[in-house]
This record gives C-alpha cells, sequence and structure tokens, in this order.
C-alpha cells in the first residue's frame, strides 16, 4: 500500500447520515475478486441508472468535485457490511480521505489497511467544513505535521494512534510487521494459551 | 475492581499491550466464506506465507450459493468462480472445509455455533461483520476485512484497539410475539445504528438468562446495527448444555476442564460499565422497519413518521431520503403497507426455532395471492431437522418456497433479489437502500411477523391474526 503524507484538494460533501457499505460498493459487484480497478463501482447505485446510464446531481460526478481527494459525510460513515470493496472503491476513484463525525468501526479498520485515512471530528466542526467545501474551500490533510487546513487555517489536529499514523504514513505491510517483530511473541504466546486451554489445541476438529 | 465479561476475554489474549492504547490479541479461531476471502489469499500467497494454524480455521461457501439448485457445476459463472476460488485456497493450505453439497454446509454464523466451533472464551474473526453473532456463547467474536483475514491466517493475532465497555439490563415479562429480534430493533431505534459504536455490548438481565441459544444469537447479531462490532452474552447452563455433545466442542474430560474455565468468564458483580442501560421488555411490543437503517424501527401498530418531526438537519434529510426510497408517506398505517415478497432467513434469524415460530403462524393458513415467500434455512441440517418436525410441509402447503440453505435474499448475491420497487418482509437484518436488490424495499421484522405478512399480504401484527391481542 502506498504511504499517506499529505494531500492538498477540493473537497466533497454528502451531508447524510449512516452511509453504509452497500450503498458505497453495491453487494453484486462482490462477486469480482479484484482489489484493483473497483472506482467504477463506488456508489454506483447513487451514480447510474440500472442500465447504466449516469444520473444527474452526484456530487463525486459533479465540476469541480470530481477531482475531490477529500471526502466529508455525516454520522456512522462506512456502517454495515464488513466488505472492504468499500475501502479499494473509494481509494481506486482517487478519494484519500474522508471525515465525518463517526465511523463504522470495521470500514475504518480497513481503511487503514489501504492508505485512506479517516479523520472523526465533532458533528458541528464536519458541518460547518461541510459547508466551506461547498463553497470550493481548499482542504490541506497532512498527516507528518498532524494538522487539517481548510483554505489555509489549520482547523483540527489529527488525533491518532501512533501506531496507526505511522502505518499510514510509511504504507506498511502489516502481516510483515507482525511477523517479523511479534513473531516470537506469537509463538510464546501460543505455547502458554496451549497449556492453559489445550481444548482449543486438539487438530481432531476436521 | 472486577473485571467484566469482556475485559477477560481482551486480558486472556493480549500477546502484546502497545502505547497507544491498543493490543496484539492472539485469535484462536477464523471463519472464512468465499466472498471475503479471495484477496485474503491473493496477499498470502504473494509473499509466500502460510497459514500459520491451519486447523484454526473452518471454511464454508454461503453468501453466492443458489438457494434453488445444487446441482454442480453452479450455473452462474462468477459464483461458479467465486465458489470454486475457495474450494481451490482452502485445499492448498489444508484448511477444514465444509463443501456446499455436505449437509453441514450453511451461513458461517449459523454453523459455527452449530458445530462447536464457536466456544466460550474464544477470540473469533471473521470476514463478515455479523461475526458479532457468535459473542452470544461468550466469546470475543469481530467483524474484519479481507485484509485482515489474511493478517489473520498467517499471524493468528490481529492489532485492535480497546473497546468501551456497554451493559444492557434487559428486564420485565415479555409479551408472545416478542422476540429477541423485536428487543434488537427496539434497542436499535432507542440508541441509533451508531448508538454503540466503540463500545462492546454485554446483554444481561433476566430476559437474557430466560433466552435460548438462538435468540441469544439473534440479538448478538445485531449488535453491529447499532453500530458496535462486538455483541456478548456471559456463559451459562443454557449455553453448556447446548455446546455438549457438538462435533468439534471438547469431548469427555477436556469438555469438563473447559467448562471450569469458562464458568468463570461472566462479569463479576462489582464490574463497572463505561455505560449501561435499562430496557423493560414488557413495553416493547413486536416491530417493524419502516426506513433504510435499522433504526427505524416502531411498534407494528403505529405510523410511519414525519422527517417535519426530527429538528436536526442531517437527520430530519435522512428521513425524507428513507421515506422516498421506500414509498411511504408520513401518517401511513403501518398495517397498511402492502409486500410483495416474504424473505425467511439470514443469519439472523434462520435456525429451527426461527422456523418453528413461523411455522406456527403459517400452519393451516395460505400465503396471500401476489405474494412470493421464500423460507431459507440456515443449514443443511436446520433443514433436516425442520423436515423431520413437518415444518418444510406446513411451509409447503402454505404456500411457501422451502429452500436450500445460504444467505440467500439477505445480502442479494445469488440471484435471489427483489426487483425495482418491489417491497419485502424480511427476517434479515439491514433495510439498506438496495440491500436486498436494486430499488427493493425491505422491512425488517420476526420470523412470526414476516409468516403473519406473507398470510395477509401486508405488514400484520401477528398478535392479531393469531387471536393473541388482548
Amino acid at each position: 500500500m502506498t504511504g499517506f503524507k499529505s494531500i492538498e484538494s477540493l473537497g466533497a460533501y454528502m451531508p447524510e447520515q449512516n452511509i453504509d457499505t452497500d450503498a458505497i460498493y453495491p453487494a453484486r459487484y462482490l462477486l469480482l475478486m479484484d482489489r484493483d480497478g473497483l472506482g467504477p463501482y463506488l456508489f454506483r447505485d447513487r451514480r447510474f441508472d440500472k442500465d447504466g446510464a449516469p444520473k444527474e446531481g452526484f456530487i463525486l460526478d459533479t465540476e469541480p468535485f470530481s477531482s475531490a481527494e477529500v471526502l466529508i459525510a455525516g454520522s456512522g460513515f462506512g456502517c454495515g457490511s464488513s466488505r472492504e470493496q468499500a475501502v479499494w472503491a473509494l481509494t481506486g476513484f482517487g478519494v484519500r480521505c474522508v471525515i465525518a463525525p463517526s465511523f463504522g468501526e470495521i470500514f475504518a479498520g480497513n481503511a487503514l489497511k489501504n492508505g485512506l485515512l479517516t479523520l472523526a471530528l465533532p458533528e458541528e466542526m464536519v458541518a460547518r467544513i461541510g459547508a466551506a467545501a461547498q463553497r470550493g474551500a481548499r482542504f490541506r490533510v497532512d498527516l507528518e505535521e498532524r494538522i487539517l487546513c481548510v483554505d489555509n487555517e489549520i482547523v483540527a489536529s489529527i488525533d491518532l494512534p501512533e501506531g496507526q499514523r505511522m502505518a499510514l504514513l510509511n504504507g506498511w505491510d502489516e502481516t510483515d510487521i507482525l511477523l517479523r517483530e511479534e513473531g516470537e511473541a506469537i509463538s510464546g504466546f501460543e505455547a502458554q494459551h496451549r497449556m492453559a486451554q489445550p481444548w482449543l489445541f486438539s487438530e481432531q476438529s476436521k | 475492581m472486577g473485571r467484566t465479561l469482556y475485559d477477560k476475554l481482551w486480558d486472556s489474549h493480549v500477546i502484546r499491550a502497545y502505547d497507544d492504547g491498543s493490543a496484539l490479541l492472539y485469535v484462536d479461531k477464523h471463519l472464512l466464506h468465499e466472498v471475503s476471502t479471495p484477496q485474503s489469499f491473493i496477499a498470502i500467497e504473494k509473499k509466500n506465507r502460510r497459514v500459520r494454524r491451519p486447523s484454526a480455521n473452518l471454511a464454508v461457501p454461503d453468501h453466492v450459493v443458489s438457494t434453488v439448485d445444487r446441482h454442480l457445476p453452479i450455473a452462474d459463472p462468477l459464483a461458479r468462480a467465486q465458489t470454486q476460488r475457495l474450494v481451490e485456497n482452502v485445499a492448498r493450505h489444508d484448511i477444514p472445509f465444509i463443501p456446499l453439497n455436505d449437509k453441514r454446509q450453511g451461513i458461517v454464523h449459523v454453523i459455527g455455533p452449530e458445530q462447536g466451533f464457536t466456544l466460550p472464551g474464544i477470540v473469533l474473526a471473521c470476514g463478515d461483520s455479523h461475526t458479532s453473532t457468535h459473542g452470544a456463547f461468550g466469546c470475543l467474536a469481530f467483524g474484519i476485512g479481507a485484509s485482515e483475514c489474511g493478517i489473520v491466517m498467517a499471524t493468528q493475532a490481529i492489532r485492535q484497539q480497546r473497546a468501551r465497555t456497554m451493559r444492557v439490563n434487559f428486564v420485565g415479562e415479555r409479551s408472545p410475539f416478542v422476540t429477541a429480534k423485536d428487543i434488537a430493533l427496539a434497542l436499535i431505534a432507542r440508541i441509533g445504528a451508531n448508538g454503540a459504536a466503540g463500545h462492546a455490548v454485554e446483554y444481561a438481565g433476566p430476559v437474557i438468562s430466560a433466552m435460548s441459544m438462538a435468540e441469544r444469537l439473534t440479538l448478538c447479531n445485531m449488535s453491529i446495527e447499532a453500530g458496535a462490532r462486538v455483541g456478548l452474552i456471559a456463559p451459562d447452563e443454557t449455553t453448556f448444555a447446548y455446546l455438549r455433545g457438538r462435533p468439534m466442542a471438547p469431548k469427555g474430560e477436556m469438555f469438563e476442564r473447559a467448562l471450569a474455565y469458562w464458568r468463570t468468564l461472566p462479569s463479576d458483580s462489582d464490574a463497572v460499565f463505561d455505560r449501561e442501560l435499562t430496557l423493560d421488555v414488557s413495553q416493547v411490543e413486536p416491530h417493524v422497519t419502516w426506513g433504510t437503517s435499522p433504526e427505524d424501527a416502531a411498534p407494528i401498530g403505529s405510523r410511519v413518521p414525519s422527517p417535519d418531526d426530527e429538528a436536526e438537519p442531517t437527520r430530519r434529510e435522512r428521513r425524507r431520503r428513507a421515506l422516498a426510497y421506500m414509498g411511504l408517506k408520513p401518517g401511513e398505517a403501518l398495517e397498511n403497507i402492502a409486500i410483495d415478497v416474504v424473505f425467511i432467513g439470514s443469519c439472523t434469524n434462520s435456525r429451527i426455532e426461527d422456523l418453528r415460530a413461523a411455522a406456527a403462524v403459517a400452519a393451516g393458513r395460505r400465503v396471500a395471492d401476489r405474494v412470493k415467500a421464500l423460507v431459507v434455512p440456515g443449514s443443511g441440517l436446520v433443514r433436516e431437522q425442520a423436515e423431520r418436525e413437518g415444518l418444510a410441509k406446513i411451509f409447503l402447503d402454505a404456500g411457501f418456497e422451502w429452500r436450500e440453505p445460504g444467505c440467500s435474499m439477505c445480502v442479494g448475491m445469488n440471484g435471489d433479489t427483489l426487483a425495482q420497487s418491489q417491497r419485502s418482509a424480511s427476517t434479515s437484518n439491514r433495510n439498506f437502500e438496495g440491500r436486498q436488490g436494486v430499488g427493493g424495499r425491505t422491512h425488517l421484522m420476526s420470523p412470526a411477523m414476516a409468516a403473519a405478512a406473507a398470510i395477509t399480504g401486508h405488514l400484520t401484527d401477528v398478535r392479531k391474526l393469531t387471536g393473541a391481542a388482548s
């Protein structure tokens, strides 16, 4: 995955609560087994009718917001299904950062694995910067400096657990890190766990 | 100070605690299905990694499988390719697998408990948000994404932020036909679809103690619809009786050893939760949803609410959008809403107890003329038992379709979908826009309520239909 350092772009505002991952990426496209190239399916049923003809008025298809790398939305963004395709579709489309009062937790975890920054900010602030986005404000999201700027004014600090920040900045592969740095700890824990709860380690379960 | 069930599950699985409050947790068990794992295996194989403990996994196809035709090869090319990919992946990595035409096949969240794969005290992960279901056994079970499935398989571990704890105490006497589904919908309506976000929710109180495992599974299943990744119920005699003798559960002396440990899991009496609330179930009536979020739930006797009653603008706008999508007007009586399709199934409500409840309503009655009604058992074993008990015959005689097990119309990936503007009474868990098919309109409810809607052709108070109304 590519690291996230800083971006500058317009913001696209979807002032809606509980935008679920079925809306972000409809289930029927889960039959595809890819993780790249899913941008065209992002918000598919909001953007296209059943015959594939574009619908009017969807923010990410409306100029100048089609190039926005920052998406601003209501609370509960990414709630529902655990499908990581919701994240892959967003990044595939070019969205790098989503700002909302709260996120579906599984979605937020998936975002982290794919260099998509989710920024949870208070509801009033999201409404305010959403309105600024609608007026065409420029957003700067800087993870190194941990700041969010709207039209050159710092509006929030980016307050992320350090482990998550480093993973995003560096684009680390988490499995590599775990195997390299925690391999022994995992084996040690496992040996103890096997002694304490041997019923979890009988190989009869096939 | 005492510890909660969540604390005990968490503490007993910490491999390493990090400074930022997160921890690396050991994952005891991992359930796999065909939809969320193809990319996980690609990630594993690209780096020549191996699956660390194949026997800690169990795989089954459920999401894309046809509920009508079980002849191989699978007719739909995409579903066939995805199912075949799972078969190949698990074979290459020596992962225990239940194939499509095995009578144990079914929805991951039904077969995990049924096989005794799900146990108290464990950490269980699966690439599916309804993994919260398994918390009914007093284990830490949560949904993960495809990348995390790969991490879990390669490392047997996952890094997590510790959740805050929340306890919901259910008190009072339930009226007839008030099921775990109604209680879940009433709770979500009260706290919101995001109301338990960041929390691990423990369900407690006398109402829970009296519930069957099936009802507990329904309740924990719906935790994610309140925003909680984790739902929990303390294991008790009901749990232990359910587990004894299950194929993958420990046996004999090992079971007794496990039991001694499981009895230490319930929250201590002096444990303090970050949040606590009480819900009096004597005030809960059978619920249905009217909108496009599970929080849009109301008692069946009420009316479609008006967006104008919502003071906050984004909430008002969401409600307006929901009613436009659902084709409903404020003030309409919920009982007057005509339906086209009934779906009885899903990881929420497809267990034998659910089918019994629906069959009790269907018995001796007929599905309304223009209604298509599906019953999709949660597993082949549920299906078999329902046939033995005569439930299948009741459904068929009443005009229901009796299908093969799978996720079916809950997620609409297998051809079982609503057409544009079709309206369903559904025992599944999500009424999102397009969830059951593009333009489809979903009303969530319990199995008995769905069966009643099938009979009358509109949303119906099952108590009136069966003469149980006071």
